[in-house]
């Protein structure tokens, strides 16, 4: 594995130089915000963001994507995006949510649209520089990643220490100006990681999140659900914005011609009226508190079940801010749950 | 594309399957035979395949025929849903899309034979069953005692009435038919499919009970077996949910823990824990 120290200035000319070849999406200023986008000059990413409005599933999963070409009534015919690209500035969290997705979209049914994207990637992941308002990820352990990138950058102040992870990561590394790293550089990098292990915790959960999916054991028929749904819209933006979640629909869209189309896989929410509905009278998770205590037992409980007890939510706040009637918070409902089940 | 996206199959991709025959059966339910055209698909009792008709969409159906009969597969769709609908204006000799078989929860095939098995059928719910009644009727010997309770809501619903008409018939099957409302075209029983339970109440609790019919069924049958205290690891709940992927990805089936589409459709019941949203 190869670690080198690189100028902020230095990176800037590397990304340049990328951008010629490939697709970079890196974060970027949007108002006062930050999301990611295709970048067009290297001056414009900003690795010192605090936290993207949308998180980057949607290189992988894109909000509506075609799966299959069509003719009415005849065959049909995969289709894959080819486009190699480059995903700058995923933080830990992020990564690990993509990890997740990783695992769960290749166990058992092996999703090649996914898996074929997330080949094609090359991921420079990038430690925290700034706190974001609502983050959480000390408290789920998510501050920091090990793995699933290949490259991580973590800012020291005047340069960058890149740690190349795959061959693809060293593979971009060796097109840049760098400096082997030297044990004080890697000091540096260690108190970053450290700080951020400690400090990305503006949400202080009541018990260690390995313990959420025990506590939701005996919480399904807690008043928590019905009291917080109450002022629910069921708009689903907490699904939307949430990196680990990957609800989808599959539509058919005709061509102009009426004898081709594509089959489309969108964004779907499971906190959205009629995500459950199977027949004109049957809706499974009708009322909306079912559905609140869905998307929590899902984070919380059902998806760490498949995933060797990891929990579903890596703490990046963004539903916090998304959520008009500020009931999406997941700490708040676990730990509620935690005062009043926790010991028992 | 990557090597191993290459290598593997895509999952969404439907192969063709032309109709040999249809038949609409009452006012809603129309019965399909197809084939696939690359050859037979081999399928367990209880798996569902999801079928596409190119430009308007993919849906669910059921399995209804059994794997022993090697003339097409079967199945009954319900006019209902958009695909539905679509479906059932299309003509023998059309092509549809098949993906499958899918469902990793099936009918016990193995694990109950040489026991005796109830089938408690409601309304469309009879479709899937079908696919193990025959199944078991193919391989008759194989089994115990035999008893199918079949409860439809109107006299005019009822399909599939040539071979229930067999199944009364016959001497090695215990069938009995319900309808909820009384019709003078029907001299039969009337009244929910749980009502037929006490008429078989001495052998329900030494019995592998298969359940089917729609979401209200479950919990009033599930009732029923308590108060006879039949242990719920000989009870078997298949479960139908809204799908899209069938494959365990897109989330719409789930179940509390469970995918109805993978771990499901059906279900033992005391392998479900706690599972609130199962009935
Ligand atoms: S549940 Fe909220 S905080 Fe947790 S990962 Fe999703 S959006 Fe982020
Ligand atoms: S919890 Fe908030 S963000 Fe989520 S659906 Fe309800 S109102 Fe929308
Ligand atoms: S139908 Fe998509 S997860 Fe079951």
């Amino acid at each position: 594995m190869t670690v080198k120290k690189i100028t902020k200035a230095d990176f800037t000319d590397l990304i340049e130089k990328v951008i010629a070849s490939q697709k970079v999406y890196a974060p970027q200023a949007k108002g006062d915000k930050y999301d990611f986008a295709p970048l067009t000059s290297a001056g414009d990413m900003k690795l010192d963001y605090d936290v993207t409005l949308q998180p980057p599933k949607k290189y992988f999963i894109p909000p509506v994507e075609t799966l299959l070409t069509f003719e009415v009534g005849g065959g049909y015919q995969s289709q894959f995006d080819e486009e190699k690209f480059v995903l700058l500035g995923v933080h830990p969290y992020d990564m690990v949510a993509i990890n997740q997705i990783d695992k769960l979209f290749s166990d058992g049914h092996f999703d090649n649209h996914y898996m074929n994207r997330r080949t094609n990637a090359t991921i420079i992941a990038l430690d925290v520089v700034n706190a974001s308002k609502n983050v959480f990820a000390s408290e789920i352990g998510t501050a920091t990643v090990k793995q699933g990138y290949d490259l991580l950058l973590t800012d020291i102040g005047d340069a960058y220490i890149a740690e190349a992870a795959t061959e693809k990561g060293a593979a971009l590394l060796a097109g840049a100006n760098a400096a082997d790293a030297t044990d004080d550089d890697l000091a540096k990098k260690q108190k970053v990681q450290s700080d951020n292990e400690l400090s990305l915790s503006k949400h202080l959960l009541k018990c260690p999140a390995s313990d959420l999916p025990k506590l939701l054991e005996k919480a399904y028929d807690h008043p928590v659900w019905e009291e917080q749904a109450e002022t629910c819209f069921a708009c689903g933006s907490c699904n939307q914005v949430c990196p680990t979640c990957y609800c989808f629909n599959v539509q058919d869209d005709v061509n102009w011609d009426m004898k081709t189309g594509e089959r489309k896989r969108a964004w779907d929410g499971c906190m959205l009226d009629g995500f459950t509905k199977c027949a004109p009278d049957h809706e499974f998770r009708k009322n909306r508190a079912d559905r609140f205590r869905h998307r929590l037992f899902r984070k919380g409980k059902y998806v760490p079940y498949k995933l060797g007890g990891e929990i579903a939510c890596v703490g990046c706040g963004r539903c916090v801010g998304a959520c008009l009637p500020d009931i999406a918070n997941p700490v708040n409902v676990y730990n509620r749950l935690f005062d009043d089940l926790g010991n028992g | 594309m990557c090597e191993c996206c290459t290598t593997k199959k895509d999952i969404y991709l439907p192969q063709l399957a032309t109709i040999e025959k249809m038949r609409l059966m009452n006012d809603t339910e129309m019965y399909f035979r197809f084939n696939m055209d690359d050859g037979p698909m081999d399928f367990i009792p209880g798996q569902f395949v999801e079928v596409s008709v190119a430009g308007v969409g993919e849906a669910p159906f059921t399995i209804s025929s059994s794997p022993t009969q090697k003339d097409g597969i079967e199945m009954v769709v319900r006019r209902i849903g958009n695909v539905s609908k679509a479906l059932h204006n299309l003509k023998t000799g059309d092509k549809i899309g098949i993906r499958g078989p899918l469902g990793e929860g099936v009918y016990p095939v193995e694990e109950v034979k040489g026991k005796d098995i109830v089938f408690i059928c409601g309304g469309i719910g009879l479709v899937p069953q079908r696919s193990f009644i025959n199944y078991v009727l193919d391989n008759r010997d194989d089994y115990g005692h035999v008893t199918i309770l079949l409860g439809t809501k109107c006299h005019n619903q009822r399909f599939f009435q040539s071979e229930l008409e067999q199944w009364t018939t016959r001497d090695d099957i215990h069938f009995l038919e319900t309808i909820d409302e009384a019709h003078d075209c029907w001299n039969g029983n009337v009244g929910v499919v749980t009502t037929l339970l006490p008429k078989i109440e001495s052998e329900l609790a030494s019995s592998e009970i298969m359940v089917c019919g729609p979401p209200i069924m479950y919990k009033f049958v599930l009732m029923a077996l308590a108060e006879d205290n039949v242990p719920h690891d000989q009870i078997y709940l298949n479960l139908e949910r809204k799908m899209k992927c069938g494959v365990g990805k897109c989330g719409h089936c789930q179940i509390n823990n469970y995918y109805a589409c993978v771990d499901g459709p059906v279900f033992k019941y005391s392998d479900l824990g706690i599972a609130p949203e199962a009935i």
